[in-house]
């Protein structure tokens, strides 16, 4: 055991030896490699933490939101309507929800007003998102003034900042009384926008669902699932954006790593003739060859995935977090908790390391079983 | 230190640094999961269906809850024209080269 550690030993020794030998090439191609790693793992670990993190915050979504269809557009719930519903076994709360957009010409945003039904909120009064806040400079007991779509002023004073801890589903709405909300928007009284609902048994949600749009076809019931789905799929698209633009860089990384570790240059082939002519034997030269590209690679894959790991949840992923996360005026600020994906890891992993550990082998071996006299002469 | 010798110190600090970034990420896990907890608190009391990441359009703003043909509401051939579609913010530089059709304020309402 010893001796096959230490013929190892030497064996890695030579192969150092030998990068050093052609140190500029060898550090510029573990750089690249290094680079490659770091972007591909950026993305991988951003794009998981993201996906995993709003699937968490959306899990108590309500089950289902009843919207209402005409011409194929959303519509207000009028009164009555909920009523129509009646009676669904399993439905154990149904409830209007109001809700709406306003655009701030000032800062050149839209808010989402809403009048949440379990929240104590005086008339005159609103609670405003984190972003909010920041952008018009507000604190609680200062007043604003936001000019409604029929031209009239209406002033509130803030009673209070929702969490910033909360700021992802947070940072633009504006909550206020319900009679506050129907008097800005000129809702009529009895209409809702929408509807939500909460079913005991989460396996009856679709049963639920398909009485609802047999009761009442002009509804479209939207559910929880639907939601997280929706989410996925955002992520996985702008995953998939990025990972396309950097397929062109993948590509050139592969033949850049295929020509350095297939194509055996004039001054390779000479030492691996020498090596045969002074009595190495081919294993040797092929251990000697596999040392050399799994040294690369695992350094490579190592230190491409550290520093992707800082990158993303120590310094906020800076270089991708437009691309991935998308913009806004009134944008949130928030961490993400690191929530990594073994299997895609050990894909990277596998992805990386392995296909240049093989690439360098294949024609080392057709080197080394020739004759060293040929290998020599080129 | 013989060559084989460092380079294996380096792999193994490389390999370590890999263990300790699982680690980590179970510590800021712990750290951080009031901040989802929060979230996802409010989202159950309000009922929020969609986090605050895109807020130029409706569509946008609540992409679970917009129209199935909502790049196409504002008329027929109308495709989707908010930023959130393409890839990153237009530079600002950009921006200022167009004027602004929406309703403008002299002074903050």
């Amino acid at each position: 055991m010893n001796t096959w550690i230490e013929k190892q030993r030497h064996l890695i020794d030579f192969t150092l030896a030998s990068l050093a030998r052609r140190k500029g090439k060898n550090l510029g191609l573990l750089f690249i490699y290094t680079l490659l790693v770091f972007v591909l793992a950026s993305v991988a670990l951003y794009t998981h933490a993201l996906r995993t993190e709003a699937q968490k915050v959306l899990a108590g979504t309500p089950e289902i939101v009843l919207q209402r269809l005409v011409a194929g557009r959303h519509d207000l719930i009028p009164p009555g309507y909920i009523e129509q519903i009646g009676r669904i076994r399993g439905v154990q709360k149904k409830e209007g929800r109001l809700w709406g957009y306003y655009y701030d010409s000032v800062v050149k945003a839209n808010y989402t007003f809403m009048a949440p039904r379990d929240l104590k909120i005086e008339r005159g009064e609103i609670i405003v998102g984190p972003a909010l806040e920041r952008s018009r400079g507000l604190a609680a007991g200062n007043g604003i003034s936001f000019r409604s779509y029929s031209g009239e002023l209406h002033t509130f004073i803030i009673a209070d900042v929702l969490p910033q801890n909360s700021e992802l589903v947070s940072a633009d709405l504006v909550l206020m009384h319900e009679a506050d909300f129907r008097a800005f928007f000129k809702y009529p009284e009895g209409h809702f926008t929408d509807v939500a609902m909460s079913v005991a048994n989460p396996q009856e949600i679709k049963n639920v669902a398909i009485k609802l749009m047999d009761s009442l076809p002009d509804s479209r019931p939207i559910l929880r699932d639907e939601v997280l789905r929706t989410y996925a799929s955002i992520f996985d698209w702008r995953e998939g954006i990025m990972l396309a633009l950097l397929s062109a860089a993948i590509l050139a990384f592969g033949i850049f790593a295929w020509e350095k570790a297939a194509g055996l240059s004039a001054e390779e082939k000479r030492e691996i003739g020498i090596l045969k002519a002074i009595g190495w034997e081919t294993g040797d030269v092929i251990k000697m060859k596999f040392w050399e590209g799994l040294l690369i690679s695992l350094t490579a894959f190592f230190a491409g995935y550290v520093a992707a790991y800082l990158h993303v949840f120590h310094f906020d992923a800076i270089l991708f977090e437009s691309v991935l996360k998308g913009w806004a005026v009134l944008y949130p600020r928030f961490t993400l908790p690191p929530h990594i994906d073994g299997l895609q890891v050990a894909t990277l992993f596998f992805f990386t390391v392995f296909p240049y550990t093989a690439a360098v082998l294949v024609p080392i071996w057709r080197a080394a079983t020739t004759d060293p006299d040929t290998v020599m002469r080129g | 230190m013989r060559p084989a010798h460092r380079a294996l110190l380096l792999l193994l600090c490389l390999f370590a640094a890999f263990l300790l970034s699982f680690a980590d990420a179970w510590r800021l896990r712990t750290l951080r999961a009031a901040l989802t907890h929060e979230s996802a608190v409010l989202v159950e009391r309000l009922g929020l269906t969609d986090p605050v990441l895109f807020t130029e359009a409706r569509y946008t703003r609540h992409p679970s809850q917009a129209d199935l043909q909502s790049a196409f509401q504002d008329h027929p051939v109308a495709l989707e024209h908010f930023p959130t579609g393409s890839l990153i913010a237009p530079p600002a530089g950009l921006l200022e080269a167009y004027e602004h059709l929406d309703r403008k304020t002299a002074s903050p309402d």
